[in-house]
């Protein structure tokens, strides 16, 4: 369970956030709404903990995640707006060597079963700089598949994704959360997914 | 976890071999040009070889230390590394140790090889190899506290030389003095006693601080 207390977000000299107070628990889905520029990613990147707020805390059941850390970190799975996905690296490789450095090994036939699933097999061998934007975030995508984290934190997902991969990822997203997952979803479409309790969050401008 | 990371380094400074090639010839080239450039008195070379040999040593390795976090953190995957589930001073020593293998690890074994444009003795040789080693770990240890604190910034590479070559000293002095020390037949152990302590000291406190210097980047 994710709560966020009084939290305040400054970016430079804008407040962005100010005094936002939630709480993210299993089985629920977070949507976060608001226009460009209003504090969304800035949001986001506290919540996993890659900057600190301006003031307030955030608490991941019930302590606090900077004193946390690497504790914090095995429980979330986040997607930002960059893929994260390495140029040279084939997309198996890419695959597999996120899946290592976050802590869960992934041999090759398992690897290859989840780019199945997210239809990349047939691009599995070729170096990601040759896959276009929405191949390269379904391969983002398949990192939050073999990830085991309870958390994720996810912005803008459905960004230059096809029709089928949309569906694909709702799915994944609701299978996450109907598993006890709690996600937390930066997006200006509805998502629309099959879940019971989904709280919106706006940001104003 | 650490194992991965270091691979995963490995991986992508081979696909990126050229870069690699392009130190170890930058460093090949610039220790030839001495000799030609002062003629070939062996009682001259003798004496400036071993500050050569080290300088151009500091400025090869200056070349590549953007690369340790630049291209991670143009593409995101930095974010990533800081975020799992495992300190980060982890994350960074592999990252360095990847870089020490691809970057420095060529220097010191084609050193001796340029030596021999000096008219260093064998014994010689042996102390160049012996205080190189010791000494570039410390290079890319240190190299990557500035790495890491100017990462993103424009004018990156000139400010990082900046920060850096003032560390870079006391590795000079001692690495030099070594080597210096087997041309003068006098003791070279407490000079290399002295490199294996900085590196010692770089070993336990760079990796925390260029992890601490990585988080403030990325942030």
């Amino acid at each position: 369970m994710l709560e966020v207390i009084n939290l305040t977000c400054v970016r430079g000299t804008r407040l962005l956030v100010r005094n936002l107070n939630f709480t993210a628990t299993a089985n629920q889905l977070t949507e976060l709404r608001g226009p460009n520029g209003s504090g969304k990613t800035s949001l986001l990147r506290i919540l996993c903990g890659l900057s600190s707020p301006a003031a307030g805390e955030v608490r991941w059941n019930g302590k606090n995640i900077r004193s946390l850390g690497e504790e914090y970190f095995g429980a979330v799975a986040y997607l930002a707006h960059q893929n994260a996905v390495k140029d040279e690296l084939s997309a198996i490789e890419n695959l597999r060597i996120s899946t290592g450095v976050a802590g869960n090994s992934l041999n090759q036939a398992q690897a290859q079963e989840v780019l199945e699933r997210i239809g990349l097999k047939d691009r599995q061998h070729l170096p990601a700089r040759v896959l276009s934007a929405g191949q390269r975030r379904r391969l983002a995508l398949a990192r939050l598949l073999t990830s085991k984290a309870t958390l994720w934190i996810l912005d803008e997902v459905l960004t230059s994704l096809d029709d089928a991969a949309v569906s694909l990822s709702r799915e994944f997203m609701g299978d996450h959360i109907k598993n006890g997952g709690v996600a937390i979803v930066a997006t200006h479409q509805d998502l629309n997914l099959s879940v019971e309790r989904v709280q919106r969050i706006q940001l104003s401008p | 976890m650490f194992g991965w990371v270091l691979w995963r380094d490995l991986i992508l400074a081979w696909r990126h071999r050229a870069d690699v090639l392009a130190t170890l010839f930058f460093f090949i080239i610039v220790t030839s040009l001495f000799p030609l450039g002062i003629g070939p008195e062996p009682q001259t070379l003798q004496t400036i070889a071993p500050g050569i040999v080290w300088v151009a040593a500091l400025l090869a390795s200056m070349l590549s230390l953007g690369r340790i976090f630049g291209n991670d953190y143009q593409d995101g995957t930095l974010e990533q590394l800081l975020l799992t589930p495992q300190p980060a001073y982890l994350v960074v020593f592999a990252k360095v140790l990847a870089h020490w293998l691809v970057s420095e690890v060529p220097l010191v074994i084609i050193a001796p090889v340029l030596g021999l444009q000096f008219g260093l003795s064998q014994n010689t040789l042996l102390i160049v190899v012996v205080s190189l080693l010791l000494g570039t770990p410390v290079l890319s240890l240190i190299g990557a506290i500035g790495a890491a604190l100017t990462l993103g910034l424009r004018a990156a590479n000139v400010l990082v030389a900046l920060l850096v070559l003032p560390l870079y000293i006391p590795v000079l002095i001692f690495g030099t003095g070594a080597i210096q020390a087997t041309v003068n037949g006098t003791g070279t152990k407490p000079w290399l006693l002295l490199l294996g302590a900085t590196l010692v000291l770089a070993f336990v406190f760079a990796p925390w601080a260029s992890s601490a210097a990585l988080k403030i980047s990325v942030e």
